[in-house]
Protein backbone atom coordinates (compact mmCIF):
# COMPACT_ATOMS: atom_id res chain seq x y z
CA UNK A 1 0.00 0.00 0.00
CA UNK A 2 1.09 3.56 -1.02
CA UNK A 3 0.67 5.96 1.80
CA UNK A 4 -0.32 9.44 1.00
CA UNK A 5 -0.24 12.70 2.86
CA UNK A 6 -2.93 15.43 2.02
CA UNK A 7 -3.20 18.91 2.47
CA UNK A 8 -5.78 19.88 5.12
CA UNK A 9 -8.44 21.03 3.00
CA UNK A 10 -8.45 18.05 0.62
CA UNK A 11 -8.69 16.00 3.40
CA UNK A 12 -11.97 17.81 4.12
CA UNK A 13 -13.17 17.65 0.78
CA UNK A 14 -12.30 13.89 0.69
CA UNK A 15 -13.84 13.29 4.09
CA UNK A 16 -10.72 11.76 5.05
CA UNK A 17 -8.18 12.06 8.46
CA UNK A 18 -4.62 11.77 8.61
CA UNK A 19 -2.98 9.38 5.99
CA UNK A 20 -4.69 7.60 3.13
CA UNK A 21 -3.71 4.17 1.62
CA UNK A 22 -3.85 3.80 -1.78
CA UNK A 23 -2.78 0.37 -4.08
CA UNK A 24 -1.33 1.00 -6.97
CA UNK A 25 -0.09 -1.72 -9.37
CA UNK A 26 2.84 -2.09 -11.25
CA UNK A 27 5.34 0.95 -10.86
CA UNK A 28 4.91 3.31 -8.26
CA UNK A 29 5.20 6.61 -9.83
CA UNK A 30 3.70 10.16 -9.22
CA UNK A 31 1.31 9.22 -12.05
CA UNK A 32 -0.17 5.67 -11.11
CA UNK A 33 -0.25 7.07 -7.14
CA UNK A 34 -2.07 9.69 -8.68
CA UNK A 35 -4.66 7.86 -10.31
CA UNK A 36 -5.29 5.49 -8.00
CA UNK A 37 -5.89 8.44 -5.37
CA UNK A 38 -8.35 9.97 -7.78
CA UNK A 39 -9.67 6.56 -8.67
CA UNK A 40 -10.18 5.96 -4.72
CA UNK A 41 -11.67 10.02 -3.84
CA UNK A 42 -12.88 11.07 -7.32
CA UNK A 43 -13.95 14.54 -5.63
CA UNK A 44 -10.13 15.06 -5.94
CA UNK A 45 -9.75 15.06 -10.13
CA UNK A 46 -8.74 18.45 -10.84
CA UNK A 47 -7.68 19.93 -7.04
CA UNK A 48 -4.33 18.32 -7.54
CA UNK A 49 -3.05 18.27 -11.55
CA UNK A 50 -5.44 19.47 -14.09
CA UNK A 51 -8.32 17.20 -15.80
CA UNK A 52 -6.72 17.08 -18.83
CA UNK A 53 -3.23 17.66 -19.47
CA UNK A 54 -2.37 15.95 -15.05
CA UNK A 55 0.08 18.45 -14.93
CA UNK A 56 0.37 19.10 -11.74
CA UNK A 57 -1.31 22.49 -10.67
CA UNK A 58 0.57 25.66 -10.12
CA UNK A 59 0.22 26.10 -6.15
CA UNK A 60 0.79 22.12 -5.60
CA UNK A 61 4.07 20.50 -4.92
CA UNK A 62 5.46 17.11 -3.67
CA UNK A 63 7.37 16.04 -1.35
CA UNK A 64 8.72 12.38 -0.30
CA UNK A 65 11.86 11.31 2.33
CA UNK A 66 12.43 15.09 2.56
CA UNK A 67 12.87 15.71 -0.99
CA UNK A 68 11.01 17.69 -3.30
CA UNK A 69 9.91 15.71 -6.55
CA UNK A 70 7.41 18.66 -8.30
CA UNK A 71 9.55 18.64 -11.06
CA UNK A 72 9.83 15.30 -11.22
CA UNK A 73 8.72 13.64 -14.76
CA UNK A 74 5.12 11.78 -13.67
CA UNK A 75 5.93 8.34 -14.87
CA UNK A 76 9.77 8.53 -13.22
CA UNK A 77 9.67 5.87 -9.94
CA UNK A 78 9.57 7.32 -6.69
CA UNK A 79 11.60 6.22 -4.25
CA UNK A 80 11.75 2.91 -2.89
CA UNK A 81 10.67 3.94 0.78
CA UNK A 82 7.05 4.92 -0.92
CA UNK A 83 7.16 2.20 -2.72
CA UNK A 84 7.72 -0.28 0.20
CA UNK A 85 4.86 2.07 2.20
CA UNK A 86 7.82 2.91 4.57
CA UNK A 87 7.81 6.74 3.89
CA UNK A 88 4.43 9.04 2.89
CA UNK A 89 3.76 10.74 -0.63
CA UNK A 90 3.26 13.85 0.27
CA UNK A 91 0.82 16.41 -1.17
CA UNK A 92 1.62 19.91 0.03
CA UNK A 93 -0.28 23.25 -0.75
CA UNK A 94 2.31 25.56 -1.59
CA UNK A 95 3.18 28.27 0.86
CA UNK A 96 1.52 30.99 -0.68
CA UNK A 97 -1.86 32.43 -2.11
CA UNK A 98 -4.53 32.06 0.33
CA UNK B 1 -45.51 33.39 7.51
CA UNK B 2 -42.75 33.27 4.90
CA UNK B 3 -39.21 33.37 5.27
CA UNK B 4 -35.79 34.61 3.99
CA UNK B 5 -32.96 32.83 3.33
CA UNK B 6 -29.64 35.01 2.67
CA UNK B 7 -26.59 32.74 0.58
CA UNK B 8 -23.33 34.50 1.42
CA UNK B 9 -20.07 33.81 -0.82
CA UNK B 10 -16.65 35.21 1.05
CA UNK B 11 -12.88 35.09 0.90
CA UNK B 12 -13.08 32.36 2.77
CA UNK B 13 -16.26 30.47 2.74
CA UNK B 14 -20.08 30.55 2.53
CA UNK B 15 -22.66 31.50 5.26
CA UNK B 16 -26.46 30.91 4.90
CA UNK B 17 -28.33 34.18 7.30
CA UNK B 18 -32.11 33.10 7.60
CA UNK B 19 -34.88 35.14 9.42
CA UNK B 20 -38.50 35.12 9.27
CA UNK B 21 -40.61 37.39 7.69
CA UNK B 22 -40.00 40.55 10.14
CA UNK B 23 -36.29 39.90 8.92
CA UNK B 24 -34.79 41.64 12.45
CA UNK B 25 -33.32 38.70 14.14
CA UNK B 26 -30.84 35.79 11.58
CA UNK B 27 -29.59 32.95 12.25
CA UNK B 28 -26.00 32.60 11.09
CA UNK B 29 -24.61 29.08 9.98
CA UNK B 30 -21.26 28.82 8.35
CA UNK B 31 -18.64 28.89 7.41
CA UNK B 32 -19.56 25.93 4.93
CA UNK B 33 -15.97 25.20 3.04
CA UNK B 34 -13.84 27.34 5.13
CA UNK B 35 -10.65 28.42 4.02
CA UNK B 36 -12.16 28.53 0.41
CA UNK B 37 -12.79 31.34 -2.38
CA UNK B 38 -16.86 31.16 -2.78
CA UNK B 39 -17.72 33.43 -5.58
CA UNK B 40 -21.23 32.43 -5.64
CA UNK B 41 -24.55 30.74 -4.27
CA UNK B 42 -27.52 30.47 -5.60
CA UNK B 43 -30.48 28.85 -5.44
CA UNK B 44 -33.08 27.13 -8.16
CA UNK B 45 -35.96 29.08 -8.10
CA UNK B 46 -37.71 25.70 -9.35
CA UNK B 47 -36.53 24.66 -5.92
CA UNK B 48 -35.05 26.64 -3.33
CA UNK B 49 -33.85 24.07 -0.86
CA UNK B 50 -31.66 22.87 -4.40
CA UNK B 51 -28.37 25.29 -3.79
CA UNK B 52 -25.14 25.53 -6.52
CA UNK B 53 -22.16 26.83 -4.65
CA UNK B 54 -18.87 27.61 -6.40
CA UNK B 55 -15.78 26.39 -4.22
CA UNK B 56 -11.85 27.43 -5.59
CA UNK B 57 -8.73 28.28 -4.67
CA UNK B 58 -5.86 29.51 -5.92
CA UNK B 59 -4.05 25.80 -4.65
CA UNK B 60 -6.66 23.38 -5.53
CA UNK B 61 -8.78 24.68 -8.42
CA UNK B 62 -12.47 24.35 -8.58
CA UNK B 63 -15.10 22.51 -6.71
CA UNK B 64 -18.80 22.75 -7.25
CA UNK B 65 -20.58 21.89 -4.45
CA UNK B 66 -24.53 21.15 -4.59
CA UNK B 67 -27.08 21.01 -1.62
CA UNK B 68 -30.67 19.14 -1.69
CA UNK B 69 -31.65 20.33 2.11
CA UNK B 70 -31.17 24.26 1.47
CA UNK B 71 -27.57 23.87 2.63
CA UNK B 72 -27.34 21.93 5.84
CA UNK B 73 -25.60 19.54 3.99
CA UNK B 74 -23.26 19.80 0.65
CA UNK B 75 -22.16 17.17 -1.83
CA UNK B 76 -19.75 17.91 -4.33
CA UNK B 77 -20.85 17.33 -7.97
CA UNK B 78 -18.81 17.91 -10.77
CA UNK B 79 -16.31 20.39 -11.43
CA UNK B 80 -14.39 19.40 -14.74
CA UNK B 81 -15.18 22.60 -17.16
CA UNK B 82 -13.43 21.73 -19.98
CA UNK B 83 -13.91 24.13 -23.00
CA UNK B 84 -14.96 22.86 -26.65
CA UNK B 85 -12.44 21.61 -28.79
CA UNK B 86 -9.09 24.07 -29.17
CA UNK B 87 -9.76 27.11 -26.77
CA UNK B 88 -7.46 29.26 -29.27
CA UNK B 89 -6.34 32.70 -27.57
CA UNK B 90 -7.78 35.93 -26.35
CA UNK B 91 -6.05 39.23 -26.06
CA UNK B 92 -3.99 39.80 -22.99
CA UNK B 93 -3.56 42.86 -20.32
CA UNK B 94 -0.67 44.32 -22.91
CA UNK B 95 -2.54 43.54 -25.62
CA UNK B 96 -1.36 39.91 -26.89
CA UNK B 97 -2.29 36.72 -27.36
CA UNK B 98 -2.89 34.44 -24.41
CA UNK B 99 -4.50 30.79 -24.40
CA UNK B 100 -7.78 30.28 -23.21
CA UNK B 101 -7.30 28.66 -19.67
CA UNK B 102 -10.36 28.04 -17.01
CA UNK B 103 -9.77 29.90 -13.89
CA UNK B 104 -13.14 29.43 -11.56
CA UNK B 105 -16.93 29.75 -11.71
CA UNK B 106 -17.91 33.16 -11.44
CA UNK B 107 -21.83 32.72 -11.47
CA UNK B 108 -24.23 30.02 -11.39
CA UNK B 109 -27.56 30.80 -12.61
CA UNK B 110 -30.21 27.57 -11.80
CA UNK B 111 -32.51 27.05 -14.33
CA UNK B 112 -35.99 29.05 -13.85
CA UNK B 113 -38.48 26.07 -14.65
CA UNK B 114 -35.84 22.44 -13.89
CA UNK B 115 -33.45 22.63 -10.76
CA UNK B 116 -31.25 20.10 -12.44
CA UNK B 117 -30.49 22.42 -15.02
CA UNK B 118 -28.20 24.90 -14.39
CA UNK B 119 -25.53 27.70 -16.42
CA UNK B 120 -22.48 28.50 -15.46
CA UNK B 121 -20.58 31.47 -15.99
CA UNK B 122 -16.83 31.21 -16.13
CA UNK B 123 -13.30 32.80 -16.43
CA UNK B 124 -11.61 32.72 -18.85
CA UNK B 125 -14.97 33.57 -20.33
CA UNK B 126 -17.60 31.04 -21.35
CA UNK B 127 -20.72 29.76 -20.55
CA UNK B 128 -21.33 25.98 -19.76
CA UNK B 129 -24.78 24.62 -18.61
CA UNK B 130 -25.35 21.28 -17.00
CA UNK B 131 -28.65 19.39 -17.18
CA UNK B 132 -28.52 16.87 -14.60
CA UNK B 133 -27.86 18.86 -11.33
CA UNK B 134 -24.05 19.42 -11.74
CA UNK B 135 -23.06 16.08 -12.47
CA UNK B 136 -21.65 16.97 -15.62
CA UNK B 137 -20.66 20.61 -17.34
CA UNK B 138 -20.50 21.02 -20.81
CA UNK B 139 -19.81 24.28 -23.04
CA UNK B 140 -21.87 26.38 -25.15
CA UNK B 141 -19.09 27.04 -27.30
CA UNK B 142 -21.33 29.35 -29.46
CA UNK B 143 -20.17 32.51 -27.29
CA UNK B 144 -17.03 31.77 -26.92
CA UNK B 145 -16.54 30.93 -31.07
CA UNK B 146 -18.02 34.30 -31.78
CA UNK B 147 -15.46 36.33 -34.40
CA UNK B 148 -15.10 38.71 -31.89
CA UNK B 149 -13.57 36.55 -28.94
CA UNK B 150 -9.92 36.55 -30.01
CA UNK B 151 -10.61 40.30 -29.33
CA UNK B 152 -12.28 39.97 -25.94
CA UNK B 153 -9.48 41.49 -23.04
CA UNK B 154 -9.64 41.01 -18.99
CA UNK B 155 -11.07 43.10 -17.02
CA UNK B 156 -8.65 43.66 -13.52
CA UNK B 157 -10.58 41.01 -11.91
CA UNK B 158 -9.77 38.37 -14.69
CA UNK B 159 -11.75 37.81 -17.98
CA UNK B 160 -15.15 36.93 -16.44
CA UNK B 161 -18.37 35.85 -17.44
CA UNK B 162 -20.25 37.01 -14.85
CA UNK B 163 -23.84 37.81 -15.54
CA UNK B 164 -26.21 34.95 -16.64
CA UNK B 165 -30.06 36.32 -17.59
CA UNK B 166 -32.17 33.45 -18.70
CA UNK B 167 -36.54 35.56 -19.82
CA UNK B 168 -38.83 33.71 -17.70
CA UNK B 169 -41.03 34.34 -20.75
CA UNK B 170 -38.80 32.71 -23.14
CA UNK B 171 -36.36 30.32 -22.09
CA UNK B 172 -34.53 30.44 -25.16
CA UNK B 173 -33.17 34.03 -24.68
CA UNK B 174 -30.69 34.57 -22.78
CA UNK B 175 -28.16 36.96 -21.79
CA UNK B 176 -24.77 37.55 -20.52
CA UNK B 177 -21.83 39.80 -19.82
CA UNK B 178 -18.46 39.40 -19.69
CA UNK B 179 -15.47 41.70 -18.40
CA UNK B 180 -14.62 43.32 -20.48
CA UNK B 181 -16.46 42.09 -23.77
CA UNK B 182 -19.54 43.47 -22.86
CA UNK B 183 -23.39 42.31 -22.95
CA UNK B 184 -24.40 39.34 -25.53
CA UNK B 185 -27.62 37.73 -25.95
CA UNK B 186 -28.81 34.53 -27.90
CA UNK B 187 -32.01 33.49 -29.01
CA UNK B 188 -31.65 29.99 -29.50
CA UNK B 189 -31.01 28.56 -25.79
CA UNK B 190 -27.24 29.89 -26.16
CA UNK B 191 -26.60 28.06 -29.83
CA UNK B 192 -25.76 31.19 -31.39
CA UNK B 193 -24.84 34.99 -29.91
CA UNK B 194 -25.17 38.66 -30.78
CA UNK B 195 -23.03 41.25 -29.08
CA UNK B 196 -25.51 43.68 -27.67
CA UNK B 197 -23.33 46.81 -27.03
CA UNK B 198 -24.75 49.91 -29.58
CA UNK B 199 -25.08 52.59 -27.26
CA UNK B 200 -22.28 52.15 -24.67
CA UNK B 201 -19.38 54.60 -24.41
CA UNK B 202 -15.82 53.67 -23.39
CA UNK B 203 -12.92 55.89 -23.29
CA UNK B 204 -10.66 53.55 -22.57
CA UNK B 205 -11.11 51.95 -26.19
CA UNK B 206 -9.59 52.92 -28.96
CA UNK B 207 -12.61 53.36 -31.00
CA UNK B 208 -15.12 54.39 -27.71
CA UNK B 209 -18.06 53.04 -29.44
CA UNK B 210 -17.01 49.26 -30.38
CA UNK B 211 -19.43 46.56 -30.73
CA UNK B 212 -17.34 44.85 -28.34
CA UNK B 213 -14.25 45.62 -25.46
CA UNK B 214 -16.57 47.51 -22.97
CA UNK B 215 -16.63 46.35 -19.30
CA UNK B 216 -20.25 46.10 -18.41
CA UNK B 217 -20.20 44.86 -14.78
CA UNK B 218 -23.39 43.42 -14.12
CA UNK B 219 -27.05 43.95 -15.64
CA UNK B 220 -30.47 43.36 -13.84
CA UNK B 221 -33.94 42.65 -15.46
CA UNK B 222 -37.53 42.96 -13.77
CA UNK B 223 -38.83 39.94 -14.56
CA UNK B 224 -42.14 41.36 -15.63
CA UNK B 225 -40.74 42.93 -18.31
CA UNK B 226 -37.82 41.49 -19.89
CA UNK B 227 -36.91 43.88 -22.77
CA UNK B 228 -36.06 46.44 -19.93
CA UNK B 229 -32.77 45.92 -19.13
CA UNK B 230 -30.16 47.82 -16.17
CA UNK B 231 -26.78 47.82 -16.49
CA UNK B 232 -24.09 49.11 -13.87
CA UNK B 233 -20.99 49.54 -16.60
CA UNK B 234 -17.70 50.09 -15.41
CA UNK B 235 -18.41 53.56 -15.78
CA UNK B 236 -21.78 54.67 -16.75
CA UNK B 237 -25.44 53.15 -15.28
CA UNK B 238 -27.19 52.48 -18.61
CA UNK B 239 -31.01 51.31 -19.46
CA UNK B 240 -31.79 49.40 -22.44
CA UNK B 241 -35.90 49.49 -23.33
CA UNK B 242 -35.48 46.74 -26.38
CA UNK B 243 -33.63 43.68 -24.90
CA UNK B 244 -30.84 45.47 -25.06
CA UNK B 245 -30.73 46.38 -28.94
CA UNK B 246 -29.69 49.82 -27.76
CA UNK B 247 -28.61 51.72 -24.47
CA UNK B 248 -28.94 55.01 -23.32
CA UNK B 249 -27.17 56.39 -20.25
CA UNK B 250 -29.62 57.08 -16.93
CA UNK B 251 -26.40 57.73 -14.58
CA UNK B 252 -28.61 61.24 -13.95
CA UNK B 253 -27.59 63.24 -10.42
CA UNK B 254 -25.52 60.16 -9.27
CA UNK B 255 -22.82 61.37 -7.33
CA UNK B 256 -20.44 59.05 -9.14
CA UNK B 257 -21.16 57.03 -11.93
CA UNK B 258 -18.50 53.56 -11.10
CA UNK B 259 -19.74 51.50 -9.89
CA UNK B 260 -20.08 47.17 -9.69
CA UNK B 261 -23.64 45.81 -8.83
CA UNK B 262 -27.29 46.82 -9.87
CA UNK B 263 -30.41 45.54 -9.10
CA UNK B 264 -34.41 45.93 -9.49
CA UNK B 265 -36.92 45.75 -6.65
CA UNK B 266 -38.52 42.48 -6.48
CA UNK B 267 -42.77 44.63 -7.46
CA UNK B 268 -41.63 47.74 -8.92
CA UNK B 269 -39.70 47.21 -12.57
CA UNK B 270 -39.20 50.86 -12.69
CA UNK B 271 -37.32 50.64 -8.86
CA UNK B 272 -33.36 50.22 -9.30
CA UNK B 273 -30.61 50.27 -7.01
CA UNK B 274 -27.20 50.95 -7.37
CA UNK B 275 -23.81 51.23 -5.23
CA UNK B 276 -21.68 54.57 -6.34
CA UNK B 277 -18.10 53.65 -5.99
CA UNK B 278 -15.75 56.96 -6.20
CA UNK B 279 -13.67 55.53 -9.43
CA UNK B 280 -12.30 52.77 -11.08
CA UNK B 281 -9.18 52.85 -9.21
CA UNK B 282 -10.23 54.11 -5.58
CA UNK B 283 -12.93 51.47 -4.81
CA UNK B 284 -14.82 52.82 -1.98
CA UNK B 285 -17.73 55.09 -1.23
CA UNK B 286 -17.41 59.12 -1.92
CA UNK B 287 -16.35 60.65 0.85
CA UNK B 288 -16.40 57.50 3.27
CA UNK B 289 -20.12 57.10 3.04
CA UNK B 290 -21.85 53.93 2.35
CA UNK B 291 -24.85 54.83 0.74
CA UNK B 292 -27.22 53.15 -1.92
CA UNK B 293 -28.89 55.25 -4.54
CA UNK B 294 -32.41 54.28 -5.55
CA UNK B 295 -34.09 55.46 -8.77
CA UNK B 296 -38.24 54.95 -9.09
CA UNK B 297 -38.06 56.45 -12.55
CA UNK B 298 -35.55 53.36 -14.11
CA UNK B 299 -33.01 55.77 -13.61
CA UNK B 300 -32.11 59.47 -14.36
CA UNK B 301 -33.15 60.57 -10.89
CA UNK B 302 -31.84 59.09 -8.18
CA UNK B 303 -32.35 59.67 -4.18
CA UNK B 304 -29.15 58.99 -1.69
CA UNK B 305 -30.40 56.13 1.36
CA UNK B 306 -27.81 55.65 4.12
CA UNK B 307 -30.22 55.22 6.88
CA UNK B 308 -28.38 52.56 8.81
CA UNK B 309 -25.50 52.38 7.29
CA UNK B 310 -22.07 53.64 7.96
CA UNK B 311 -21.55 57.49 7.37
CA UNK B 312 -18.22 57.88 7.66
CA UNK B 313 -14.79 56.35 7.39
CA UNK B 314 -16.21 53.42 5.29
CA UNK B 315 -14.03 52.40 2.51
CA UNK B 316 -15.64 49.43 1.79
CA UNK B 317 -16.48 48.09 -1.58
CA UNK B 318 -19.55 46.07 -3.17
CA UNK B 319 -18.89 43.58 -5.51
CA UNK B 320 -21.27 42.89 -8.41
CA UNK B 321 -23.05 39.42 -7.42
CA UNK B 322 -22.78 41.03 -4.12
CA UNK B 323 -26.87 42.61 -3.99
CA UNK B 324 -30.30 41.00 -4.24
CA UNK B 325 -33.53 41.61 -3.06
CA UNK B 326 -35.94 39.25 -1.34
CA UNK B 327 -39.85 39.08 -2.95
CA UNK B 328 -41.74 39.54 0.05
CA UNK B 329 -44.95 41.79 0.02
CA UNK B 330 -42.26 44.72 1.58
CA UNK B 331 -39.63 44.31 -0.89
CA UNK B 332 -36.25 43.59 0.99
CA UNK B 333 -32.56 44.60 -0.43
CA UNK B 334 -29.27 43.00 0.81
CA UNK B 335 -26.20 43.77 0.26
CA UNK B 336 -21.89 42.87 1.28
CA UNK B 337 -19.33 44.59 2.00
CA UNK B 338 -15.59 43.78 0.83
CA UNK B 339 -15.46 44.69 5.07
CA UNK B 340 -17.47 41.77 5.83
CA UNK B 341 -20.37 42.91 6.44
CA UNK B 342 -24.03 42.34 4.94
CA UNK B 343 -26.58 44.78 5.31
CA UNK B 344 -30.54 44.68 4.98
CA UNK B 345 -33.19 46.51 4.43
CA UNK B 346 -36.63 45.34 5.21
CA UNK B 347 -38.57 48.22 3.46
CA UNK B 348 -36.98 49.15 0.00
CA UNK B 349 -33.92 50.80 1.13
CA UNK B 350 -35.38 53.36 3.36
CA UNK B 351 -33.57 52.49 6.55
CA UNK B 352 -30.51 49.12 6.60
CA UNK B 353 -29.02 47.35 9.33
CA UNK B 354 -26.53 44.83 9.82
CA UNK B 355 -26.88 40.91 9.70
CA UNK B 356 -23.50 40.28 10.04
CA UNK B 357 -20.59 42.99 10.75
CA UNK B 358 -17.46 40.41 10.75
CA UNK B 359 -17.28 37.93 7.75
CA UNK B 360 -14.59 37.74 5.78
CA UNK B 361 -14.70 40.34 2.26
CA UNK B 362 -18.15 39.36 0.93
CA UNK B 363 -18.22 38.39 -2.99
CA UNK B 364 -21.88 37.21 -3.19
CA UNK B 365 -25.18 37.84 -1.74
CA UNK B 366 -28.23 35.85 -3.35
CA UNK B 367 -31.60 36.02 -1.48
CA UNK B 368 -34.15 33.28 -1.27
CA UNK B 369 -38.03 34.38 -0.35
CA UNK B 370 -39.07 30.95 1.03
CA UNK B 371 -42.54 30.08 1.86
Amino acid sequence: MIRVVLPAHLRALARVGGEVSVEVDGDVTQRSVLDALESRYPVLRGTIRDHVTHRRRAYVRFFACERDLSHDTPDVPLPPAVATGAEPFLVVGAMSGG
Amino acid sequence: MSSVRVLVGTRKGAFVLESDGRRKDWKVTGPHFGGWEIYHVKGSPADPNRIYASQSSSWFGQVVQRSDDGGRTWEPVDNRFVYDGEPGTHRWYDGTPHPWEFARVWHFEPSLTDPDTVYAGVEDAALFRSTDGGRGWHELSGLRRHPSAPGWQPGAGGMCLHTIIVDPKNENRILTAISAAGAFRSEDAGATWTPINRGLHSDVLPEPEAEVGHCVHRIAMHPSDPSVLFMQKHWDVMRSDDGGDSWREVSGNLPTDFGFTIDVHAHEPKTIYVVPIKSDSEHYPLEGRLRVYRSRSGGDEWEALGNGLPQKDCYVNVLRDAMSVDALDQCGIYFGTTGGQVYASADAGDTWAPIVRDLPAVLSVEAQTLP
